[in-house]
């Protein structure tokens, strides 16, 4: 018999599957394209940083970053419009599928998603030259922990708010600072003490270093039990968070 | 088993803070009934049939549902019903035939029989030509057959539908109606609110009025329309500036409307006989047979709810 978060997540696919072609170019495509533009055009200028060409340096930093706008991506409008628009939600719990199968089938469509497009640019960059040691094989592991402790707490949100303009703020206000902060295309200790804080507490950042360790075998910045703990953290609360969410959200 | 009833609520209510929309009522639903909560926009029967469909909790009062508690057993209960809510929500961008398969799944059934299964209802519901295109332009009745379909996918022992023809047109109707009184046939127990007379008297067994979060009457349409009604009405239109209200006492109830006088008699044409006899001259004059929304109108007032 299959699990209802299964099927939860065969819905995600078959919708998917009409769908893909939005899609496809900005998890596959766009990064690739990023990884180039930044790592050969702009690394030319900037040499090497922390002992590495620049390429290789933000290699793992658009890996996490591509991960966590993945997730960010599939948990926003796709929750609100099945709650709001399509009530595909409102149908699922008219079937024995709780609303800890509807969450967890979300999340697991999310890490399907991300490690696709992971293993995609891992080749690249592996093509690239820019994976430095064989701990590059633990990556996909931090981008998987990443995308969970990013999806689960925005389903939170997005099953919290009644109007898409929610978004916006959301996008504006942490989603691009953590991108722009968050250690992808230059050391958060380059940013002033005051800021750096910001840094550390966005998922974001300790996906980042996580896989800047693995791909260039270096120690990370803190030990990897706190920067795993953090998005353990994210994840567990976020989970937590979006359960209830879902369930208020359904509850009359 | 059989004589165990499906539904069965005691003093059942649901408030939501101040406001009560289910105000302790008693009901029982048998295997193989077709049963039918009639009422006005408000009168608590969505709430009821979101109760029995075990995604509202009651307030308070009993309720079984297949002889188990929802609150304890509430996805063991889903797992056997079919619902097709008032508002419709099917996938848009998946086929017809993509939204009975994942459907299906969420009810455990493996992917063989949920093929299989869809494919039998693509044939009931007379969808087959469509089964490959997407749901978003599909006509309001094929949604709707669609979504029947789709509640039907478990092989469930009780069918709930809230307001299944709201908003079809006449044809659309018909056709649902008829595929609906086919699942009677076949013995489904169906469950089903509406607004339309027409459609209480076509498809239930049994029904009750509902207003005010109560239920205000009980029985078979024909038992209702005997009990609140007479068997006949007539119709009678004046020319502007009479008023024949008075002349008509005694000829049976009179129902004075704006732009029409309703005379509820047991006899029409002897009624209408009457009415020329006291020289009174009506513009028209239409017998018709009393129906049950003589019997809602009389019950629930003539009232706007909105």
């Amino acid at each position: 018999m299959v699990s209802p978060a299964v099927a939860v997540l065969e819905r995600h696919l078959c919708l998917y599957r009409r769908l893909w072609r939005a899609s496809a170019f900005s998890s596959f495509v766009l990064p690739v394209l990023f990884l180039v533009s930044f790592g050969v055009g702009v690394g030319r200028y900037v040499g090497e940083v922390g002992g590495v060409g620049y390429l290789a340096w933000i290699v793992p930093g658009v890996l996490a970053s591509t991960a966590f706008q993945m997730a960010v991506g599939d948990s926003t409008y796709s929750v609100l419009g099945d709650f709001k628009w399509v009530r595909g939600f409102h149908a699922m719990r008219a079937t024995p599928v709780g609303v800890r199968d509807m969450v967890v089938g979300g999340l697991l469509y999310a890490l399907l998603r991300v490690e696709s497009a992971v293993v995609v640019f891992l080749v690249v960059a592996g093509v690239f030259g820019a994976l430095r040691s064989p701990w590059a094989v633990v990556t996909p592991v931090v981008a998987a922990l990443l995308a969970v402790a990013v999806a689960a707490p925005v389903m939170g949100f997005s099953a919290s708010i009644d109007h898409d303009s929610y978004f916006a703020l959301l996008f504006r206000f942490v989603m691009i600072p953590s991108a722009l902060f968050g250690g992808v295309f230059f050391p958060v200790d380059q940013l002033p003490q005051v800021v750096r804080p910001l840094a550390y507490v966005s998922p974001l950042w300790h996906g980042v270093e996580l896989c800047r360790a693995a791909t260039l075998g270096v120690a990370p910045p803190w030990p990897v039990w706190v920067h795993a703990g953090v998005l353990l953290v994210f994840a567990g609360a976020g989970g937590v968070w979006a359960v209830s969410a879902f369930g208020r959200r359904l509850r009359d | 088993m059989s004589e165990q009833p499906l539904i069965r609520a005691r003093g059942l209510v649901k408030r939501f803070g101040d406001f009560t929309a289910v105000d302790g009522i008693d009901l029982e639903v048998a295997p193989g009934e077709a049963f039918g909560f009639l009422g006005p926009n408000g009168a608590g029967k969505s709430s009821t049939m979101r109760m029995i469909g075990c995604v509202s909790m009651p307030t308070s009062g009993e309720l079984r549902i297949l002889g188990m508690d929802p609150a304890r057993d509430g996805a063991r209960i889903r797992g056997r019903l079919g619902v097709c809510p008032q508002l419709d929500n099917l996938d848009p961008d998946l086929s017809v035939r993509e939204n009975l398969t994942t459907y299906a799944r969420y009810f455990g059934m493996s992917r063989a029989r949920a093929r299989a299964r869809a494919e039998e209802l693509l044939d009931f519901v007379q969808l087959r030509d469509r089964a490959a295109s997407r749901v978003e332009p599909l006509s309001g009745g094929m949604k709707r057959r669609l979504t029947i379909a789709r509640a039907m996918v478990n092989d469930p022992d009780l069918v709930l539908l809230d307001e299944p023809t709201t908003g079809l047109d006449p044809q659309a109707r018909h056709l649902l109606w008829e595929r609906l009184f086919r699942l009677r046939q076949r013995g489904t127990t169906l469950v089903l609110t509406t607004h339309y007379m027409d459609e209480a008297e076509q498809l239930c067994d049994r029904l009750v009025v509902m207003d005010g979060g109560r239920i205000v009457a009980e029985g078979s349409p024909r038992s209702l329309i005997g009990t609140y009604c007479t068997p006949e009405v007539v119709e009678l239109r004046f020319p502007d500036g009479v008023d024949p209200a008075g002349g008509l006492e005694g000829i049976g109830r009179v129902d004075p409307l704006p732009d029409r006088v309703l005379l509820y008699t047991g006899d029409g044409d002897a009624a209408v006989a009457e009415v020329h006899r006291r020289g009174l001259v009506p513009s028209s004059v239409l017998v018709r047979r009393s129906s049950l929304e003589d019997v809602f109108l009389k019950l629930t007032g003539r009232t706007l709810v909105d």
